[in-house]
């Protein structure tokens, strides 16, 4: 008796196992920056239409074998793939979410905002070659504040991290020292400092280590009241970050004339562009097996593009502006099912 | 209860062949248990030679003697994790044994009846701790308290001794190897203390009254009495420390600095092979990258293989003195 009401429990289990794998209807793996945002938009998404959004952050390098293996519906990076990466694997992406990175700072009275940094400052920083806030590159930026002449303690992400690819392409954009001894990617082999884990690791070194210098993502910066500075941008001004100087790198990125939308939004031009911006990218195979799913994610996708952005804003990620969009949604042509058929339509069903 | 009537009718032969039917079952089933651990490991080290084989491959033998870490370039060697990995361990072994030594001393012979219990089950609390506990103290806590207090003073006192003052040369930045040594020197006491006094407690009180009868002091009766009697077990509660030391990721992760460096001084940041693969596996891009990774898996396994081996020789030797 006993037995039979264990193997019926069994097989109730295994029916309702069966159940939640059919309702979680499209799957997605990857990145870790943009899982809060996936989330969020996923459970506002599935209240609104019902479709279950399953998003596992395993990592960029785990998004991308995981699509390349064909085991997710989407993979996401933060590390945007080549034109030849996606070609060779027939692939294409597309950017959901934009965030901006700021340098905070630890030294005894300096409030957020009051310091000033460029780029060839900040590389000569984390090169080793500037060692002490009192150095005459910084003192040049900063007329009205007072020094200390305390070391510079320098603090990087120790994980491998999208953070530190868009960081590291800005240094070596405006540095070509920088270029040519580190270069740029997920994790590097850094010259000088120490390296914390993850954005929160970054934060409370900075925030701990007298005279110590961070980058991190601006949503972490004010969430633990770091002292982040402004930066000269491209065009030479000096920046206070906020969700409208990062918008505006992604405005005046020249989207349409980047194969593969390969463009890393750092060092854009524009009076009013932020620096250190970066966006984080959806990969999909450009030929379906499955197309009516593949519609599903492009309709998941097409509504926080349209609907996501005060979700996002309130996490602190920056929505893509309307141009933009419209060109994102354009490239969706490209994917299509076994017929040749664009799967999307312009439509969500 | 009528098969319980039944099972008392059965005769001794019945009962026998039952048992020896059991017997076989059980011999069975604990064979393929063993068997199952044997295979288990087998998996893993065909997986990570494996896995490892393309970095091994590339870089041969010098994968083990160089200390470049280079994702961008794709230039890996292990010489930087290898070495904070034996280094934190050492770190942690030189503070830690003395500590445990004297806890499993006081705790057998000094310790009034009344505290004994209450001190042994709070050591051993401290092995229940999860070690990403240790990493967040040792990171918010632990590390501001040696930039401010011990740094200074060992950066003034050892590393203005000439020779040695390198391995203790500032600036004093909180998080680096000796921070980690120490958080793993912490991690590691409530396993060696508890093995110590375990076996501490086996020495026949004969032979300690007996010493104390013929005028030995406290001290005397440990060197003399107790250590020779129980050495065999106290080695292997180091050794089964240092293998937690060695092994051991997310607190040294939090507090080493994670720098793929190796610097003359112990005060500054490091990284040991299981904090490089906590921090760098997931966002690992390209294969050599991810094979490089397992390669230093590979070398951790090897590492704690040697340890055991030679806790196992350093064990049969010292029993063969004793049985001699």
């Amino acid at each position: 008796m006993n037995a039979f009401r264990i193997a019926l429990f069994g097989v109730g289990a295994a029916a309702a196992i069966g159940f939640v794998a059919q309702a979680a209807e499209i799957s997605g793996a990857g990145a870790t920056f943009p899982y809060p945002i996936y989330a969020k938009w996923a459970e506002a998404y599935a209240a609104k239409t019902g479709l279950k959004m399953n998003y596992q952050s395993i990592g960029s390098g785990g998004g991308i074998a995981q699509i390349n293996a064909k085991t997710v519906d989407f993979g996401a990076s933060d590390m945007p793939l080549k034109p030849e990466e996606l070609e060779n694997n027939g692939l294409t992406q597309f950017p959901p979410v934009i965030g901006g990175e700021v340098l905070v700072v630890n030294l005894p009275g300096i409030a957020p905002g009051q310091m000033t940094l460029d780029g060839p400052t900040i590389a000569n920083i984390y090169l080793g070659k500037i060692t002490k806030w009192s150095d005459p590159a910084i003192a040049k930026l900063n007329p009205g504040l007072k020094l200390p002449d305390t070391a510079i303690a320098v603090v990087h992400r120790s994980d491998g991290s999208g953070t530190t690819f868009i960081f590291t392409d800005y240094l070596s954009k405006v540095s070509p020292e920088w270029k040519d001894k580190v270069g740029e990617g997920t994790s590097v082999e850094w010259p000088v400092g120490i390296g914390g884990k993850g954005n929160e690791g970054v934060a409370a070194l900075s925030a701990r280590t007298m005279g110590a210098i961070g980058y991190v993502e601006y949503a972490y910066a004010l969430q633990n009241k770091l002292v982040h500075t402004k930066l000269v941008n491209h065009d030479g001004l000096t920046l206070e970050p906020g969700s409208d100087v990062f918008q505006a790198a992604a405005a005046n990125a020249d989207w349409k004339s980047a194969p593969g939308f390969y463009l890393i939004l750092t060092d854009q031009p524009g009076k009013e562009s932020w620096p250190i911006t970066g966006a984080t990218f959806i990969l999909m195979h450009k030929k379906q097996d499955h197309p009516e799913k593949a519609k599903e994610v492009l309709n998941f996708f097409d509504w926080a593009y349209k609907n996501g952005g005060q979700l996002a804003g309130s996490l602190d990620y920056i929505p893509m502006p309307a141009n933009a969009v419209a060109i994102f949604e354009d490239s969706w042509k490209q994917i299509v099912g076994p017929d040749g058929k664009p799967v999307w339509d312009g439509h969500s069903s | 209860m009528a098969a319980d009537i039944a099972l008392i009718g059965r005769s001794a032969a019945q009962r026998q062949r039952a048992g020896s039917i059991g017997d076989v079952v059980f011999r069975a089933l604990t064979f393929l248990f063993a068997l199952l651990v044997l295979l288990i490991l087998g998996g893993v080290i065909v997986a990570l030679i494996d896995g490892a084989l393309p970095a091994l491959r590339t870089f041969g033998f010098s994968f083990v003697i160089t200390e470049v870490w280079n994702p961008v370039t794709e230039k890996f060697g292990a010489l930087a994790p290898i070495y904070g990995t034996l280094v934190t361990s050492a770190i942690a072994m030189v503070v830690g044994i003395p500590v445990a030594f004297g806890v499993a001393v006081f705790i057998t012979e000094i310790c009034p009846l009344w505290l004994k219990r209450p001190l042994a089950t709070m050591i051993e609390l401290l092995a229940a701790i999860p070690s990403i506990i240790y990493g967040i103290w040792g990171l918010f806590v632990f590390a501001p308290f040696v930039q401010q207090y011990i740094q200074p003073a060992i950066i003034d006192s050892l590393g203005q001794v000439p020779g040695i003052g390198a391995l203790f040369a500032g600036p004093p930045l909180g998080i680096g190897v000796l921070t980690a040594g120490f958080i793993l020197a912490v991690m590691v006491l409530p396993f060696i203390s508890s093995i110590m006094r375990d076996v501490f407690e086996t020495v026949p009180a004969i032979l300690k009254e007996s010493a104390y009868g013929l005028g030995a002091t406290r001290s005397e009766v440990v060197r003399q009495i107790v250590l020779p009697y129980t050495r065999i077990g106290v080695v292997g509660g180091i050794m089964l420390g240092l293998g937690r030391a060695l092994g051991e990721t997310m607190a040294v992760t939090f507090v080493i600095g994670n720098a793929h460096r190796i610097s003359a001084s112990i005060l500054q940041p490091g990284t040991t092979i299981s904090a490089s693969l906590a921090n760098e596996f997931t966002e690992a891009f390209g294969d050599l990258y991810r094979s490089s990774l397992i390669a230093l898996g590979f070398i951790l396994f090897i590492i704690t293989f040697i340890v055991l081996a030679i806790a196992k020789l350093l064990l049969l030797r010292l029993q063969k003195q004793a049985g001699g």
